[in-house]
């Protein structure tokens, strides 16, 4: 009699402690996901009642105290198209090698090693990496292009990575079956394993895109223009940027006060982007991955 | 005719000596199982006659196999070729995340065919040929994974028909399919091997009675004994064939 006592107690002691600790666990990532509403909450009371139409299709005035951000919305936009037309082929490319091809393991681990480390670099040296080499030595100056290299390399990383995961997650017996039927290894690849890999890779590009929209401090010596009422006419111009508007409105306008409201406004729209963009990315991995099961 | 001809074959994963000096002749048109307790190395000697084997880093190989008079492993020989004449189904069935119509189009297609009403001829005619036909035909655009497993593995086996090779390599192609399946693909093999060379490796022993027309019993790396399925059966030669065949060990 007695040991079934002790039995039942202890049961109702584990099922306390599970309890607990799921509800906490719980309340944590409800947390989290409060603490992003407040934040969107925040911005969209400040920063919603600036939003109009000319504030999205006209360039600042009166010291960018009025007016829009749309030289600055374009800027971005020229950014995240640049960025990627360079890192997506090269960062693809080298997930492919490093996974598919590369057969020498202490090469491929020190290139994981490498890349690794480059994530972990600030992004501000990224910024004067970028300066020194493209604006200077290469001569290009603040411009597009030296902005869209510094922030492609940036984002490197993590699209070796995230692309390196994606392709070592597709079991090998597909790639044997096509080798087995006389497929060579690059039609292997690219007709078997990159669509399959393909839902994941775009999860690794978008993320990647999101950060690039994102960041200031790569831009800020090879790119981002304080003002510029006109938008960019060339790769060699310099151009505006959301992120870097942000900034200066906040800290270094003509007159901060004034232009608080513009700031949150800039604020709103970069998080809107960046969420139009997550959203899209789901969407095409959702559509891809349909595409491959029933392709 | 002698169609596959392994001469004192000896191969390596790094320093473990996994077959050795081995050497066998299969005959065009027939049907060889391998048995053998895991770990024997039959299924590496099967793979050495695709050479699927050269995916596997470090790893070694002496001696010569030809395939129709050819030493596949000589410098000039190119593997995507031989592969295509020396089909391979697998263990657990692979088919590709595509519909069932581009499964068995894939080997055409890869190999450079692009006139379209020779691929969908060869897909009927392979679908046929597996008596998968019957069971697909109406679905031919649906993805190959909503297949039951023996269905799969059958598309499997049309996909590697397909591309018309001459040997079929069946690497214990029923371990993971049900009596039923096993029981279609076995009748299968037995229609097969009057136009293809088939070799088998099999776990079930039963089975490589049933099939095959010789048997090859492997132990640690050795081929021990080789001959007609109905002798290794019945009266095999050496007593570590006899105990296994007969379940004393593996």
């Amino acid at each position: 009699m007695a040991p079934v006592q002790k039995l039942g107690n202890i049961d109702l002691k584990k099922r306390t402690s599970q309890r607990f600790a799921f509800s906490f666990f719980t309340l944590l990532s409800y947390l989290v996901v409060a603490i992003l509403f407040v934040i969107l909450g925040f911005i969209i009371i400040k920063g919603g009642s600036v939003i109009s139409w000319d504030f999205l299709t006209k360039a600042p005035e009166d010291g960018m105290t009025k007016g829009g951000i749309f030289p600055a919305i374009v800027g971005t936009f020229y950014l995240i198209l640049g960025s990627s037309i360079i890192s997506f082929p090269i960062g693809i490319m080298s997930g492919i090698y490093m996974n598919e091809y590369a057969t020498n393991g202490k090469l491929v681990r020190f290139i994981r090693i490498m890349t690794n480390n480059l994530s972990g670099v600030p992004s501000v040296v990224f910024g004067l990496f970028g300066m020194s080499l493209f604006v200077n030595t290469l001569g290009w100056g603040d411009s597009i292009i030296a902005g869209s290299f510094t922030l492609a390399l940036m984002s490197l990383p993590l699209i070796i990575r995230t692309t390196e995961e994606a392709l070592k997650s597709i079991d090998d017996s597909f790639r044997h079956g096509s080798l087995a039927l006389g497929a060579t290894k690059l039609q292997t690849i690219r007709r078997v394993v990159l669509p399959m890999a393909f839902p994941n890779i775009i999860t690794g590009l978008i993320l990647s895109v999101g950060r690039v929209s994102g960041e200031t401090a790569p831009i800020l010596f090879t790119v981002a223009a304080y003002f510029l009422p006109q938008l960019p006419g060339s790769i060699f111009d310099q151009c505006m940027a959301l992120p870097y508007h942000l900034y200066v409105i906040s800290t270094s306008g003509t007159d901060i006060e004034a232009s608080r409201g513009m700031a949150y406004g800039t604020a709103l729209v970069l998080i809107v982007i960046v969420l139009v963009v997550n959203l899209l990315a789901n969407l095409l991995r959702n559509y891809f991955a349909k595409k491959v099961k029933m392709n | 005719m002698i169609k596959i001809d392994a001469q004192n074959v000896d191969f390596y994963y790094g320093d473990f000596h996994a077959l050795k000096n081995i050497s066998m002749q299969i005959e065009a048109n027939t049907s060889v199982a391998f048995i053998g307790p895991s770990g024997c190395g039959k299924s590496t000697f099967l793979r050495l006659f695709n050479r699927m084997n050269d995916l596997i880093p470090d790893t070694h190989l002496e001696g010569k196999i030809f395939i129709d008079g050819r030493d596949i492993y000589n410098k000039g020989e190119k593997v995507d070729t031989l592969r295509k004449n020396v089909g391979m189904v697998f263990q657990k069935p692979n088919p590709f995340p595509k519909t069932i119509f581009e499964n068995v189009a894939y080997g055409l297609r890869v190999n450079g065919i692009k006139d379209n009403e020779y691929i969908e001829e060869t897909v009927v005619k392979s679908l046929k040929q597996v008596v998968l036909w019957d069971e697909v035909k109406d679905k031919l655009k649906d993805s190959a994974f909503a297949l039951s497993g023996g269905q799969q593995q059958r598309l499997c086996i049309a996909r590697a028909l397909a591309i018309s090779p001459s040997i079929l390599l069946m690497d214990e192609p029923t371990s993971a399919l049900d009596p039923i399946s096993t029981g279609k693909i076995e009748d299968l093999i037995h229609e097969l091997k009057k136009e293809y060379t088939i070799v088998i490796v099999t776990h079930n022993m039963q089975q490589a009675a049933r099939v095959s027309d010789k048997t090859g019993y492997f132990y640690l790396g050795e081929l021990i004994e080789y001959g007609e399925t109905r002798k290794i059966f019945t009266n095999p030669e050496k007593e570590s064939t006899q105990n296994y065949i007969t379940g004393r060990f593996g």
